[in-house]
């Protein structure tokens, strides 16, 4: 019985399937897919070539610490980091009391309560505290931004495909849409406070233009502060940001697979050892 | 029940003897993965994929415990909890990746599992029932991955559960009311969030306890083999341990080598970087994909794109869940008495276009639902259920399998034992089928 019922409900499923694709087929010829802007004109994103890629890749300290002090001064503004603590920047290199600092000196107050009438205020950062939000909420983020939303930039670089790459892209990407593109879609022009970015996923980003010009930050260690350099410390950053453990990882897997391996060999010799002689 | 030569447990040590008086659980270890039980001597690695499933099964329940004591099922901090387990729980991030690629560790031993299950027959008599077994673990793994992928509260957890749960929506009449029931409320939240997790607790002991029927199961007739014919006396087997022990230590060893590879070099490969954002009902990812050990079944799910009596989605979770059901009936589909794929030459030919018909569902079900990958996966799906539901009952009808060994050492010392697929040039005899 399973048989002639199996091969009806066999027959029953193909049949569904190719009335779908005899429609979709029909659909297709008639109306083939247009192509979409994003589909045609969209960018994969550019190596930037950073220390902490490939296999046995580690953070270069210095261009971390520049990458901090591009986020400070420039991203800061709008973008949280709010899963990220002060104490963490020990990890770039920074002393205690540097990192002490920098919390203390940070421009925006960790919110708080008054301690003698309970009202809502703010306080000094300390290393303890995570990276206060540059908004007090949502909607006050979209009404400084044109409606926009500025992510928080914690795990931006694990939040996209490719994303340390696409940081710096996106950065780099800004440029006049292209006259082909125009001439094809002439509505993905960027509207009222939008900005043409192949790298964006609809190509029309909110953010202006982040990183405009060269010294726009001054860095300390003598690097010169091009725009290209800028939004490769920037991303090298953020790269940090979202995998502060990129390094122990690393390490920890080259010990395992050493350990792993040594492993495989043993066992591989006790197989052979307790099968010998033994047909099979 | 096991063959009269099985070893005998015979424990020397007084306080052995002592709890082999009281509880002999020392005894029941040695029956079932002990020298107590007689395996066929010529399984091949294909053979190994059971244990590493145990294995993976064990690894998932390991890091799932100490996850749990640092995660909070709750849609407020699920999704931060998660962020402070990679950044400062010690190890954190090591056991969230572990467990992560865990999960595609254990779907791709369990796959290798099946498809070896398919190829050499282990569905068929006396060993339907551990098939049978087999796919309420693969049922109820899928439940669980499921579950615990919206665990982190990222936009495609949320947006995950919120399709699949969507799913029972497409049955007449009742499907809202069970779906709302399912999530407890209208669409994913705090209430869906902790079922998840307490189910998705709770699944895996599960699992292991259906584990322990399916093995007791196997144990009845013993383990199959690559020829597909039956142990006829002591000198086919060898005890399991020191045997396979040995082997299966080996194939331990390489399945950690590609664990560690993928979790230390590679952890977030197979994941979407759109669960990097936390949860939000109010903005929808443009792809919704779920992790790739689901994609065939995805690709199935979407194929189904005119109504035709039944509207089309309806259709689609019927055939996407049927796609599964089905395979509890391929005991009694495939009637070929022959049950290695090695002597069936037909069913060898049609075994390896499913095998790449999957892999297309696959890749169809995780690029985006636009064509040609809806056509592909409809042309696919049609082969998969036309490969289960005719082509296998059909074939055993007319195939003229290739003669069998007499027994499985004749065939071990002839160098034929299957530990390679293929047979060589053999031509076939009349033995037919039926």
């Amino acid at each position: 019985m399973v048989r002639p019922i199996g091969i009806l409900a066999g027959l029953g499923f193909v049949a569904v399937l190719l009335w779908s694709l005899v429609w979709g087929a029909v659909a297709f010829i008639q109306e083939p897919p247009q192509p979409t802007a994003e589909h045609e004109f969209h960018k994969h994103p550019r190596d930037a070539g950073l220390s902490s890629a490939g296999l046995l890749g580690k953070y270069d300290r210095q261009q971390l610490q520049r990458g901090f002090q591009v986020y400070k001064e420039v991203c800061a503004a709008c973008h949280g980091l709010k899963y990220v603590a002060f104490r963490d920047l020990q990890d770039l290199g920074y002393s205690e009391a540097e990192v002490k600092a920098i919390a203390d000196q940070w421009a925006i107050e960790t919110p708080s309560v008054n301690p003698e009438t309970g009202e809502a205020a703010t306080r000094k950062n300390l290393p303890a505290d995570n990276f206060p939000s540059p908004y007090p909420n949502e909607v006050a983020a979209r009404a400084a931004n044109n409606n926009a939303l500025p992510p928080d930039l914690s795990l931006i670089a694990k939040a996209r495909h490719d994303g340390s790459n696409y940081v710096y892209s996106l950065l780099t990407g800004y440029r006049d849409p292209s006259p082909e593109l125009l001439r094809e879609f002439p509505d993905s022009k960027p509207g009222q406070g939008l900005y043409h970015n192949p790298y964006f996923a609809n190509l029309n980003i909110a953010m202006p233009p982040p990183i405009v010009s060269e010294g726009q930050v001054t860095y300390t260690d003598g690097t010169r502060p091009t725009v290209d350099q800028m939004s490769k410390d920037v991303a090298a950053f953020l790269t940090w940001t979202a995998e502060p453990k990129l390094e122990q990882r690393k390490s920890a897997g080259l010990a395992s697979l050493v350990f792993i391996l040594v492993f495989c060999f043993l066992a591989w010799g006790a197989y052979k050892n307790v099968w010998r002689g033994e047909p099979h | 029940m096991s063959f009269p030569w099985a070893n005998q447990y015979n424990p020397k040590n007084p306080f052995m003897r002592w709890m082999d008086d009281r509880l002999p659980l020392p005894r029941l270890v040695y029956n079932a993965v002990g020298a107590g039980y007689p395996v066929p001597r010529n399984l091949n690695y294909f053979w190994n994929f059971g244990v590493l499933a145990g294995a993976a099964l064990a690894i998932q329940i390991v890091t799932g415990i100490v996850l749990a004591m640092h995660y909070a099922a709750n849609a407020g901090v699920a999704f931060q909890s998660v962020e402070h387990i990679m950044r400062n729980v010690n190890g954190g991030w090591f056991l969230r990746y572990a467990h992560a690629n865990g999960a595609s560790m254990f779907f791709i031993v369990v796959y290798l599992h099946i498809f070896r299950g398919l190829y050499y027959g282990s569905y068929k008599a006396p060993r339907e029932m551990v098939w049978l077994l087999g796919l309420v673990i693969f049922l109820l793994m899928m439940a669980t991955a499921f579950m615990g992928y919206v665990l982190p509260w990222g936009q495609m957890s949320f947006w995950g559960a919120k399709v699949i749960t969507g799913l029972f929506g497409a049955i007449p009449l009742v499907g809202e009311p069970i779906q709302i029931w399912l999530l407890g409320g209208y669409a994913p939240d705090n209430a869906a969030l902790n079922r998840f997790f307490s189910l998705h607790y709770l699944l895996p002991f599960v699992i292991a306890g259906v584990i322990v029927l399916h093995i007791w199961a196997l144990h009845i007739p013993g383990s199959g083999n690559p020829t597909g014919i039956e142990v006829k006396g002591p000198q086919d087997t060898v005890p399991f341990h020191p045997y396979y022990t040995a082997k299966d230590g080996f194939g331990l060893g390489i399945f950690l080598l590609v664990f560690a590879i993928l979790l230390f070099f590679a952890p977030n490969y197979l994941g979407h970087p759109d669960n990097y954002i936390e949860a939000n009902p109010l903005s929808t990812p443009a792809h919704i994909v779920p992790e790739w050990y689901f994609w065939p079944f995805y690709a199935i799910l979407r194929a189904f794109t005119v109504d035709f009596i039944l509207p089309a989605k309806l259709w689609g979770v019927l055939a996407m869940f049927g796609s599964i059901l089905l395979l509890f009936f391929l005991p009694w589909l495939d009637k070929s008495p022959v049950r290695s794929g090695n002597f069936r030459p037909k069913f060898k030919m049609f075994f390896w276009i499913l095998v790449v018909d999957v892999l297309i569902l696959g890749y169809c079900g995780g690029a985006p639902a636009e064509e040609p990958y809806v056509m592909i996966s409809q042309v696919a799906s049609a082969y998969y259920f036309a490969h289960f539901l005719i082509i296998l009952p059909l074939i055993s009808l007319s195939e003229r399998p290739l003669p069998l060994p007499n027994s499985i050492i004749e065939a071990v010392l002839k160098g034929k034992s299957g530990s390679t697929l293929s047979t060589g040039t053999q031509t076939a005899v009349s033995a037919p089928a039926e």
